[in-house]
This record gives C-alpha cells, sequence and structure tokens, in this order.
C-alpha cells in the first residue's frame, strides 16, 4: 500500500511536469507547415548533404560535383550567420541500391535540410521517393532521366517525387538532339539503339529511336547489352542484321570500350557511324584508336562569360580554382550544374530561414515553394524550375572526335548544340 | 504393387496401369519440361531457317562471324573448366578460385605485354612477343594455383567436401581485392592485337577473323598436349591413378601430394593458355575480370560431366555456342526483339536443360571411387 501512495505521489509531480512544460517558454517560434521543419540552434551549422558517385568506376562523374559543390558553399559564405555543411559527402554507387541505402541515411537524420546529388538516375530512382516522403528537398546536378521528373507534356514521369529538381537537362532533349543531328546534319535515315539496361541509358536511348522515328527514320534494333558483359559479337551481329547507318549507344565503360573493339570483326559494320553519350567522354575511351570518327552526345559546356549570379563566381573563374585545389581539371561534364543547383538550395534556404530565439528555423514546405519559384540565372544559362522539376537551361551539345591523340573532353570540337528551351 | 487374382492377361494390364499411376509428380514435371523445352527449341530453329531463308535476320556471313567468335569463346572456357574438372576429379570440390587463377596471368601478362609494347618489341617481333606474354601468364597462373593449394587446400585435405569449398570461394574474394589493391580497379587495356594477325585469313573459302582462329588453333594444340601428358606420360597416369582413388594410389608408391600439386600446376597452365586468348579477343583485363568467366567455365565442367577432361573442352565450346548463337537462333527465331540480353539466360538454361535430359553431363561423369554411387 505504501508503495502505491509513493507512486500517486510520482504520477501527480509527473503530471504536473508535463503541464508546466506545454504552458512554460512564450517564445514566438513559428508554425511549422505539413512537412515540419528544422531548428537550427546557434552556433550551428545548417546541415545539406552530397549525394554522389565518389566510387568505382564512376567516380569521374561524382567527384567533380562534390568538389563543385564544396566551392559553392565555400563561394556564397553563411546564411544568417550559420555555417552550412555537407557533412561527409555520401556515395550513391551509381547504383539502385547504392541510392537507397545513403537516402535511408541521410532521411533519418532530421536535422538535414536538403541534398546535392545524386550522380546517376538509377540512385536517384531509388533516393527520391525516401527522400521525399521524409520533406527534404533534392537537387541533382546530374540525373537526366526523364521517368525522374516528367515528359514534358503534362505527364509526371514514373519516378518523380515532390521535392525533386535538377540543374541538368532531361534527356527528352537530348535524345530529340541527338536524332536531329543524325537525321538532318548527317543524313542518315537509319539507325540502331544499344543501352544497358539502366534507367538513364534506356531513358536516353528511347528518347532516341522515338525522336528519330519522328522525323522519318527507321530504328533498325532497339537492344541492350548487360552491365559487366563482354562479348558483344552477338548483339554486334543481331545489330549488323538491320544495317543501320548509325548506331547510338549512350553506356559506359567498359561495354563501351568492348563495342568498339569487336565492332571491326562483324561484317556489315565497316561504315556505321557511332554516336555516344557523355559516358564514354572519359580519357582512355578517347585515346582508343578505334574511336576516331565519333560523336558524342552531352550537356553543353559552352558557358561564354557566364556567371553565377547568386555568387558572382564566373565559369572560368570556377575551372581555374577547381584546378588549384584538385590538380587537374574537372573529370565529367556536370560540375556547373552542380555549382548552380548548390547555390540555388542555398539561396532557397537563405530566403526561408526565420531567426528565432530557438535558432534558425526552416520550413520544409515553404522551402519547397521556394524551390519551385527558382529563377535566375546561373554558370549553365537560365534555371527556372517546371512543374517537374526540371529547372536546367536544357542545352545539348555534340562533340567529333577525329584524333584520338586528343584525350581532354573539353578539347574536342563541337558540331552541333540544341536548345530545348526556345 | 501387383496383383495375383487375376488371370495373366489381365493381370499384366493392370500391373501397367499401375506403373503408369505410380508415375510421380517430379517424373511428370520433369517430361513436361523436357517435351517443352525440345518445342521451343524446334519451333525456334524453324524460325530462324525460314527467316533466313527469307532473306531477314543475320546474313550468312553475320552467321559465320557469329558463330566463330562464339567457337572462340568456347575454346577459352573449355581450357578453364578443364581446373574445374580435374580439380574435382582428384579432390572432390570445386575450386572456385580458378577465376582468379585466370584474372592473375592476365593482369601480369598485361604488364609484360604493356611493356613490349612501350618498347617496340611488340610490333617488330609479334609471335615472340605473344610467346613471351603466353609464357609469363602461364607461369603467373602456375604459380599462383600452386600457392593457392599450399596455403588454402592443404592443410585441409582431411576435412568434409565443404569446407574447401566455402574456404574457394573466401579465396577468390581475397584473391580479386588483393589485385585490386596492387593494381587499382581500372581496367587495363592489351596493345592491340599486332598487325600479323589483325584481319581475316581464307579458310575453305570462309572469311575467318585471325585473331579468332589463332585461339581455336591454341585451344586444340593445348587440348592435344594435355591429352598427351595425361594419358601418355607417367606423371598423367599418376594423376588418373590418384583421382580414380587416392589411397590405393598411395600404396602403390605415388607421392599423392606431388600429384595434386601438378593437377593443380597443369589446371593453372591452362588458366595461363585461357588468359592469353583473353587477350586476344577482349582486350581489357582488370581485378574482376575472372569473375564471370569463372562461373561459365564451371558450368562448361558440369555441362560435360564433372571430372572429364574431353568434357570439360567439349562443354566449354558448346557453352560458347550455346551463349552467342542461342539467342538469336532460338529465340530470335521465336520473334523476340533484342535478345542478346537474354545470353546469360540462355546460356544457364542450357545448362539446366543438358541436366534435365542426361543428368551426368553430355560426356558422362569422371568420379573417383568414394564419390561414385
Amino acid at each position: 500500500m505504501k508503495k502505491l501512495k509513493g507512486m500517486r505521489i510520482v504520477a501527480a509531480l509527473g503530471a504536473l511536469a508535463l503541464v508546466a512544460a506545454a504552458c512554460g517558454g512564450g517564445e514566438p517560434a513559428p508554425e511549422a507547415g505539413d512537412l515540419g521543419a528544422v531548428t537550427v540552434p546557434d552556433g550551428e551549422a545548417i546541415q545539406i548533404r552530397s549525394l554522389e558517385a565518389i566510387t568505382g568506376e564512376v567516380a569521374f562523374l561524382g567527384i567533380p560535383n562534390q568538389t563543385a559543390t564544396e566551392m559553392a558553399i565555400d563561394d556564397y559564405g553563411q546564411i544568417q550567420g550559420h555555417d552550412v555543411t555537407i557533412g561527409t559527402g555520401l556515395d550513391d554507387l551509381c547504383s539502385n541500391e547504392g541510392g537507397q541505402a545513403a537516402a535511408q541515411t541521410i532521411a533519418s537524420n532530421d536535422d538535414v535540410v536538403g541534398v546535392i546529388g545524386t550522380s546517376c538516375s538509377g540512385a536517384a530512382v531509388a533516393a527520391s521517393p525516401v527522400i521525399s516522403n521524409a520533406g527534404m528537398v533534392m537537387i541533382s546536378p546530374s540525373n537526366t532521366s526523364p521517368a525522374l521528373t516528367s515528359d514534358l507534356a503534362g505527364t509526371a514521369g514514373t519516378d518523380y517525387h515532390e521535392g525533386y529538381y535538377r540543374t541538368a537537362h532531361n534527356d527528352l532533349f537530348q535524345g530529340r538532339a541527338v536524332a536531329n543531328f543524325a537525321y538532318n546534319e548527317l543524313g542518315l535515315t537509319t539507325a540502331a539503339a544499344i543501352h544497358d539496361g539502366d534507367p538513364y541509358t534506356q531513358g536516353l536511348a528511347k528518347a532516341f529511336a522515338d525522336a528519330f522515328e519522328e522525323l522519318g527514320g527507321t530504328i533498325t534494333l532497339f537492344t541492350a547489352v548487360n552491365k559487366g558483359d563482354t562479348d558483344m559479337t552477338p548483339v554486334l551481329s543481331d545489330v549488323a542484321a538491320g544495317a543501320p547507318e548509325a548506331i547510338y549507344f549512350p553506356i559506359f565503360q567498359p561495354e563501351g570500350d568492348f563495342i568498339v573493339q569487336q565492332i571491326g570483326g562483324v561484317s556489315g559494320l565497316e561504315n556505321v557511324t557511332l554516336i555516344g553519350a557523355d559516358g564514354l567522354l572519359v580519357s582512355d575511351f578517347l585515346a582508343l584508336p578505334e574511336t576516331e570518327g565519333m560523336y558524342f552526345s552531352g550537356p553543353s559546356l559552352q558557358f561564354g562569360d557566364n556567371s553565377n549570379e547568386i555568387t558572382g563566381v564566373s565559369a572560368t573563374d570556377f575551372l581555374v580554382s577547381y584546378e588549384d585545389r584538385v590538380g587537374e581539371p574537372p573529370s565529367a561534364a556536370f560540375w556547373a550544374h552542380a555549382y548552380d543547383a548548390t547555390t540555388m538550395l542555398l539561396k532557397a534556404i537563405d530566403n526561408v530561414a526565420v531567426d528565432t530565439s530557438d535558432g534558425l528555423f526552416i520550413d520544409r514546405r515553404a522551402l519547397r515553394d521556394e524551390l519551385n519559384a527558382t529563377s535566375f540565372d546561373g554558370m549553365i544559362g537560365h534555371i527556372q524550375c517546371d512543374d517537374y522539376g526540371d529547372c536546367g537551361s536544357q542545352e545539348i551539345q555534340i562533340v567529333s572526335h577525329e584524333d584520338t591523340s586528343v584525350t581532354d573532353s573539353t578539347q574536342l570540337p563541337v558540331v552541333y548544340t540544341f536548345s530545348g528551351k526556345s | 504393387m501387383t496383383t495375383t487374382e487375376n488371370k495373366p492377361a489381365e493381370g499384366e494390364t493392370v500391373v501397367r496401369e499401375r506403373r503408369a499411376l505410380r508415375l510421380s509428380w517430379v517424373d511428370g514435371f520433369l517430361w513436361a519440361i523436357r517435351i517443352g523445352a525440345i518445342i521451343i527449341i524446334a519451333v525456334g530453329l524453324i524460325g530462324s531457317i525460314s527467316k533466313f531463308a527469307a532473306g531477314e535476320g543475320l546474313t550468312a556471313e553475320g552467321w559465320r562471324d557469329l558463330i566463330v567468335s562464339s567457337l572462340a569463346q568456347g575454346a577459352m572456357y573449355g581450357l578453364l573448366a578443364l581446373g574445374y574438372s580435374m580439380v574435382y576429379g582428384v579432390l572432390g570440390f570445386i575450386n572456385f578460385t580458378h577465376g582468379e587463377v585466370f584474372m592473375s596471368g592476365t593482369m601480369v601478362g598485361f604488364i609484360a605485354a604493356n611493356w613490349l609494347f612501350e618498347n617496340g618489341i611488340w610490333d617488330a617481333n609479334p609471335f615472340l612477343s605473344m610467346i613471351l606474354v603466353l609464357i609469363v601468364a602461364m607461369v603467373t597462373s602456375t604459380v599462383v594455383a600452386v600457392l593457392i593449394e599450399r596455403i588454402a587446400y592443404r592443410p585441409l585435405r582431411g576435412a568434409p567436401r565443404l569446407i574447401p569449398l566455402i574456404t574457394s570461394i573466401g579465396m577468390s574474394f581475397f584473391m580479386q581485392y588483393t589485385f585490386a589493391g596492387l593494381f587499382g580497379i581500372n581496367f587495363n587495356t592489351y596493345p592491340p592485337p599486332p598487325d600479323v594477325i589483325a584481319g581475316t585469313v581464307n579458310i575453305l573459302g570462309l572469311e575467318i577473323r585471325t585473331t579468332q582462329l589463332t585461339v581455336i588453333v591454341i585451344a586444340i594444340l593445348s587440348m592435344i598436349g594435355l591429352w598427351y601428358f595425361v594419358t601418355r606420360t607417367k606423371t598423367g597416369r599418376a594423376m588418373r591413378a590418384v583421382a580414380e582413388d587416392k589411397e590405393i594410389a598411395g600404396l602403390m608408391g605415388i607421392n599423392v601430394d606431388r600429384t595434386i600439386v601438378t593437377v593443380f600446376a597443369v589446371g593453372g597452365a591452362m588458366a595461363g593458355v585461357a588468359a592469353l586468348m583473353w587477350s586476344l579477343l577482349f582486350r581489357s583485363v582488370n581485378y574482376i575480370v575472372g569473375f564471370i568467366p569463372g562461373v561459365k567455365a564451371f558450368t562448361a565442367a558440369v555441362l560435360g560431366g564433372i571430372g572429364n577432361i574431353g568434357g570439360a573442352m567439349g562443354g566449354g565450346v558448346l557453352l560458347g555456342l550455346f551463349e552467342g548463337v542461342g539467342p538469336i537462333l532460338i529465340l530470335g527465331g521465336l520473334g523476340i526483339p533484342g535478345v542478346t540480353q537474354l545470353k546469360d539466360a540462355v546460356a544457364f538454361t542450357a545448362l539446366v536443360l543438358v541436366l534435365v535430359f542426361r543428368p551426368s553431363g553430355l560426356f558422362g561423369e569422371r568420379l573417383g571411387s568414394e564419390d561414385r554411387v
């Protein structure tokens, strides 16, 4: 009986404490929206994350993106007296599993406001729903798969989730650019397309095939190789059966290497025009003698005098700083997109953050609304978001590779440009 | 159960009926698979033949290129499969590290080839260069195979068969990442085949690529050499004896340990030859290049009959053909587009079908007395 009486006293004290806590305070913290909010206490840094492919064969894609993100944070400076940090750069492993695992790590930390990433569309397919459900935002500098945003005709992509944005182009434009180039500029009427099963390559090959047929060309074969395949003779024989004048294979190494090395052994493909995409704009691929005469599609790097309106840094200045910092020029084409994406996020956070007595209050819904209304001039051109997260300038270029001693992809001559937003 | 109450004539009918009714579900299912496979293959073949007759699909040159390239790849699988078959015949477990033995030959062979190329010897003396690379690859693979036997398998000689199998899987990962650490993860590309074996050669009116012909010729020569070694020399006879029955061979005065080392060494040497073939056919190598060919070579060994050396080579060639020609011939004939993505699926389905029709493999297993039922 004594115990029970003691318990009653403790319970009463507990209830009093709860009431006191609820009624205590009196600071005017704003009400959070339906997605919740992040409060950054004074003296602490605002948490964002970088999720790129920083290891493995595609590290050449992710490392420049992460470095550009870090440089943009340095250039922007503090937000309302708070530092911004990306913590440790996370790895998307350029795969579904990697994107999923890293996104779950990020989502489990309530202090994270937004993510700059992923590098690979395949990883974003898994990461986008996780980040979106956590109320956070993700801005990708190099995802290009149409499924992640929309078909540009008003239908959301199958993997579109609210809170996803990107400064990279939508591959529907890249496919159209390559189709225009092949059909109108080169005068080729038959083509085959080869992808490797992942969302980026499949989306791009399909965009090309659809656009090419729309122009009046014929796609003789739409096929794929598996990642890790070494023997390309069967697939090339199958392609040769249709006698196409061009082959578009927007895949990666080493499958791209095997295709160009083995294409000479398949009769019927001697005079075929080979077109790759930016996955193959890597120096050891360009050094292969068999790549002479190839064309490559990719985002336009003709930044000219463009500078990022938010930090005032120009593209040329950025390249100089990058080389000072890393020791060599960026190994892939999306550094400017990463820089612009980071400044886009930082500016939006700056605009919606409210300084309260608890710290900096960042409402997640307000952040998304602010990002939706983005409109500024970045290094890549004018950045403005449509309803499904496509914010980039949609500029595509096609380069030609005549001299195999030139292995720096930025030195290749541009033979065609395409502007998706015109 | 037979029934004896009826007259003999009726009794027989009843017995036969009973036997038919006792056909279990498993047997019935297997028969359904056999019949289904035959139908699909027949329809696919007929479809392909009619497509060819109508002038669609691959041209005659296309088929020729495809078949020769598949044979060359099959020859490579066959040489690798020899290692799996011999080790299984003698020691009774699958040596999963054999793929990495092959990979070590390709990586070190690359160093030699690159050195020769950079010093101009590759183009100046093509045959000498290739023989040098072959020797380097063979020596490396042999040394690695023998080392692995000494370190990982000899201490486990008396252990239950599952233990060395698991050890071999672990050893395989260890080798892969050791090489990744030593050489990095990037692909290294062998110098292009010297001009004398680039291009095509005209055999019996068919234009065949010289690199693929070289690979097939090397495989044939290796098989002849191996056959001679196994059937005509004392060491070969010792190998066959140890494969037959280890204890009795030991009692007969054969040094069992040394013979087993020889088995691994010969398997390693064959893997070294396969490494040269890879360098001619595919040219790009890195630390993980041995994994899938290893799995496929093991499949080939099972396909041909595990423990059977001739079966290993035959299984390899057949697997190469199934994998290269199969998708386009059978599935293409059924009208499915873009079938070459399914070549791995076709290769392993072929394995399943062969085992469903003939469980001991195409040429029959050769197992030691402990494993034979």
